[in-house]
């Protein structure tokens, strides 16, 4: 999130779409019902069912699975045509001005510099005009034709309401309600959020649906303000924070990133990452990358990470493509696997075609499965009759399962979907034998680096050098790993030369040893040591400020600085600099976030600037971009092109995509990755001809409440959704049992006949959903049932590589 | 009339309702101070955080036993934190079942083994599981690792082992599984982000 929970009282339109949040977020959803009872606020929801948040809105509109580009385009084109855009921010906060260069275009779905037989673009025609000094080149009177508003104009122009209308099954007068409702936030002092989830990422196009979300925000000035924003509600209670921390494939913490195999040169490693500014005064704050991966990486390495040995670079991988999850198994499917690893994480439950899934754990030479409770995964090879059918004899992989803790009994933080980190505290043992993960974790390693030091073997440097300084060595206390992560310094950290003074002596900030008080203070010359440069901060001197419990609110409007600690620097808003007009006064006096004072910005938030940096210096409010300000336009960064543009889901229930009908080639995400035989695996129309979704109940929580007596017992058995028109159609009554199919595999379930799922006409088409919870697998306390995920197709968003739930086809019939 | 609370009971059993005996005018100042006692009131309490979605709501954990050398903990009893500043004391139907995970009979006790083609698990001593997964990572490591490409470029790599990490577990867990995991050259590692 930009912003965080308690934040979204302050809001004067809340639009979720992609989410739910009344249903799987109950308890932040109560500071939607917060703005509606107390700031005037409106509820918008546009979703294929009439869900949970759907019943609280003052507005709803259905919209067909997967065409959530097509609708946020079509209110961008409304916003246009109606001049309800935030002029003043649109100039100054975005690249709206910036001019691209003639080799950009754009034509039939497909942007320029797309190679087919990759199914990949090169981004180098997407690029700004430069001028001699090589800075972008802008037209403040955004008049040039190639300038990004320009552009953004012509293309969207083709999102028509009758387009929209044809193309997501919404009634025209139903879409122009919902754009009038997001218009109305264009004043500068009115303010909207977007709360979105898992109903925008899981798609093949997932992170351009948020992308035109974000658009939409900035064109109204809806971002940094209090009650703005865009707000991820993400899934788990540590994901955020498992995503800070960089692990994934090709990340570290704090958001760097693996070299290339291309990147053998340290130097060019970092100048690629530590972006110069693209406009003058601009703070382009990545410009100090090379602190963060020193500090990184002297608090990995130690003294074996040297100047001379460019920081310990060559322990690093590299990396020639993405090793997501999708890429592990169809890696295993192909014998390219031995081993894998899961900890706390239940992939076969997870992940979508089960079949396959099956098929890759069944080749590996081990599985070692590190959870709280018996999942699936860990009993992938047992035959549960036809929720598993598999035949046990014939799988040779060896299963280690480890038992860990869990929440209750142990220690540490989690750091929510607002980038709070919240310390928690041990309330009992452990049943049985179970250890912490951060003990077997260490355990491993501990016995891996005797056996390298014994024994020797592939390149055992970097894990005989890892620096290991706990006091218990094979059980590291999260205090020490939580003082790691903030950082502290080596040597004596120095104050950099004062220009006003260049010839007074500089001074110690912090001393050798302490903790350093943010990532202000680190250094690229080994001396300071930090392990998450966006968590410095959080541990400093004074001690652990993630336990803080102080809930005041002294502003009124949510901001409770003194509980927790949220990263960057306890910031609690995002881009909060754009809450002020270029002079430095808020747009909405009444949610006032930061301030220029004369001398310096102040307010209710810790300012995302310089704090001396006075309006006239123009520094840009967006300081981790090269530009200085929000892109509206991408020149690098997105893999299917710099504007959003409709494409239909791989499955999907027309059969022509109506923003480009002549080219084929632009039906389905160009630049997604397709492995060879899941194409073939993709349903047609004609014998899939539902749209299918899943998603959660409010009563579970994925696939472990099932281990969990309660939620078992009020959400007992599995079951699928249809509307009343298909149910009719098919002679499906309430409560019988259905089998429902894809081109993958076969689930059978109770069926619940509902007003809440509504047929719609999609261009002469009629569409229906069918809603898959999932939830229900073989193993728990409640009763049996199918894993949605054999239905689901494999295949992903471009770029994330997060599989497409939320879009497929299926047929259905009474079992 | 000074009676405690068992005399009470005792006089309403011997034959006096005891609605009656109050409105006689008998009713003792202790029994209606002290009806049924609450069952937290000798637990200890621990703050904590719901594991399950993103909002992290504040939850109030009550165990059985004072935290003394050899008392065992028991968690009985969970319920939201009202000081916290999202949720203020509520829970949603996933978090109010949290004591049925965390006492689940699908918790895992003990380290288990299932070999090839075999049909059930075995129990095995954690010395046993650990130094057997430590020795299948070396062996596939020191057998797979990638030093150098065909045309010589350094890249340091294990491909043939992956791994998923948990993104309930801790911020601390998660950093020193990175800090394990990266240096030995593993790339098909991920967590839950990406679905």
């Amino acid at each position: 999130m930009t912003n965080h929970w308690v934040d979204i009282k302050n809001a004067d339109v809340v639009l979720i779409m992609g989410g739910n949040a009344a249903e799987a977020h109950p308890c932040g959803f109560k500071w939607v019902t917060e703005a509606k009872a107390h700031n005037k606020a409106r509820l918008v929801v546009v979703d294929p069912r009439f869900t949970r948040s759907a019943a609280m809105a003052d507005y709803y509109a259905p919209i067909r699975v997967g065409t959530d580009i097509a609708f946020l385009g079509g209110v961008i084109n409304y916003l246009f045509t109606h001049d309800r855009i935030q002029h003043e921010y649109v100039r100054n906060y975005t690249n709206a001005p910036f001019v691209l260069t003639d080799k950009y275009s754009f034509d039939e779905g497909i942007f320029s510099g797309y190679n087919e037989a990759k199914r990949s673009y090169d981004p180098s025609s997407w690029g700004y005009e430069k001028d001699k000094e090589g800075y972008a080149v802008v037209d403040p009177t955004m008049e040039n034709p190639r300038c990004v508003l320009q552009v953004m104009k012509k293309h969207y122009s083709r999102y028509t309401p009758e387009m929209v209308s044809k193309i997501c099954g919404t009634p025209k007068e139903a879409f122009l309600k919902v754009c009038e409702h997001i218009a109305s936030t264009s004043a500068p002092d009115r303010v909207m959020t977007i709360m979105y989830a898992l109903g925008w990422t899981q798609h093949s196009q997932g992170s351009q649906m948020i992308r035109t979300g974000a658009i939409v925000q900035l064109l109204l000035g809806n971002i940094g303000l209090a009650g703005g924003g865009m707000n991820a509600l993400r899934g788990h209670s540590n994901i955020q924070g498992l995503t800070d921390l960089g692990l994934l494939s090709n990340l570290l913490p704090g958001y760097l990133s693996l070299p290339r195999d291309a990147e053998q040169d340290y130097e060019k490693y970092i100048e690629s990452r530590a972006l110069k500014p693209l406009r003058p005064k601009q703070m382009s704050y990545w410009q100090n990358y090379p602190k963060f991966h020193v500090s990184l990486m002297k608090s990995w390495f130690g003294n074996a990470a040297t100047k001379e040995n460019n920081w310990a670079f060559d322990y690093l991988p590299k990396l020639d493509k993405l090793y997501d999850v999708l890429q592990a198994f169809e890696m295993m499917g192909q014998g390219k696997m031995n081993g894998y690893i899961c900890q706390g994480f239940n992939p076969l439950a997870s992940f979508p075609h089960k079949a396959k899934l099956i098929g890759g754990l069944s080749k590996l030479k081990f599985l070692v499965v590190m959870d709280p409770l018996a999942t699936e995964t860990s009993e992938f090879w047992k035959n549960f009759g036809p929720y598993n059918e598999v035949d046990t004899a014939s799988i040779k992989t060896e299963v280690i399962r480890l038992p860990t803790t869990c929440f209750a009994e142990e220690d540490g933080s989690l750091t929510n979907s607002g980038r709070w980190l919240q310390w928690h505290w041990k309330g009992a043992n452990p049943p049985g034998e179970a250890r912490t993960d951060a003990e077997i974790m260490a355990e491993i390693y501990l016995r891996m680096k005797a056996m390298y030091a014994r024994d020797g073997g592939a390149y055992p440097d970097p894990i005989l050098n890892l620096t290991w300084t706990y006091r218990i060595p094979n059980n590291p206390s999260p205090e020490e790993l939580a003082m790691e992560y903030n950082g502290k310094a080596l040597a004596d950290v120095m104050s950099p030369p004062d220009p006003k003074n260049p010839k007074a002596p500089p001074t110690v900030l912090v001393p050798a040893g302490q903790q350093l008080p943010s990532f202000a203070f680190l250094r690229d010359d080994g001396s300071t040591a930090c392990g998450c440069w966006i968590y410095s901060g959080c541990w400093p001197q004074a001690g652990n400020l993630m336990a803080r419990r102080d809930n005041s609110d002294p502003f009124g409007i949510g901001q409770t600085l003194n509980w927790a600690w949220a990263w960057p620097v306890n910031r609690r808003v995002l881009y909060n600099r754009a809450s002020a007009d270029p002079s430095g006064k808020p747009w909405n006096p009444r949610h006032k976030l930061i301030a220029w004072s004369g001398k310096a910005w102040a307010g209710s938030d810790i300012p995302d600037m310089r704090p001396d940096a006075a309006p006239d210096e123009h520094v840009g409010p967006f300081i981790m971009t090269a530009e200085g300000v929000a892109r509206l336009f991408t020149p690098t960064g997105m893999a299917e092109g710099p504007l959003p543009e409709h494409y239909e889901p791989f499955e999907s229930p027309v059969t022509a995509n109506l923003m480009s009908p002549k080219n084929p080639k632009a039906f389905s995400n160009p630049a997604a990755r397709v492995f060879k035989g899941d194409m073939e695996a993709f349903g047609k129309p004609k014998d899939f001809p539902y749209a299918a979704t899943t998603y959660r109940l409010t009563e579970h929580f994925h696939f472990w409440t099932k281990h969990a007596e309660l939620n078992a017992i009020i959400q007992p058995e599995q079951f699928v959704e249809i509307g009343e028109e298909l149910a009719k159609e098919k002679g499906i009554a309430n409560g019988d049992m259905v089998k429902v199919r894809s081109n993958r595999g076969e689930i059978k379930a109770k069926c619940v006949v509902t007003k809440r799922i509504k047929a719609l006409d999609c261009n002469g088409t009629k569409v229906h959903h069918v809603g898959i919870p999932l939830h229900w697998g073989f193993k728990g306390v409640a009763k049996m049932g199918y894993l949605a995920n054999t239905l689901t197709p494999f295949v992903g968003d471009a770029n994330t590589q997060t599989p497409e739930y939320k879009a497929f086809i299926v047929n259905i019939e009474k079992a | 009339m000074d009676m405690n609370r068992r005399q009470f009971f005792k006089a309403c059993t011997a034959g006096l309702g005891g609605s009656s005996l109050a409105l006689l005018g008998f009713s003792p100042q202790p029994v209606l101070a002290e009806t049924r006692e609450f069952k937290l009131s000798r637990a200890t309490e621990t703050r904590n955080t719901c594991p399950y979605c993103s909002v992290g709501c504040g939850i109030l954990m009550y165990g059985l036993g004072d935290k003394a050398k050899n008392v065992a903990a028991e968690i009985i009893h969970i319920e939201g934190d009202p000081d916290h500043p999202v949720n203020r004391g509520t829970l949603c139907p996933k978090g109010a079942g949290l004591l049925d995970f965390v006492h689940s009979e699908n918790r895992l006790k003990y380290p288990e083994y299932r070999g090839p083609g075999e049909k059930e698990w075995k129990r095995i001593s954690w010395d046993e599981a650990l130094t057997k997964v430590a020795k299948l990572m070396k062996a596939d490591r020191d057998a797979n690792f990638i030093a150098k490409t065909a045309d010589g470029k350094t890249v340091n790599r294990w491909l043939t082992t992956g791994m998923l990490a948990a993104s309930a577990s801790s911020n601390e867990a998660g950093y020193i599984t990175h800090k394990v995991v990266r240096p030995m050259g593993m790339l098909v590692f991920d967590n839950q982000a990406r679905v």
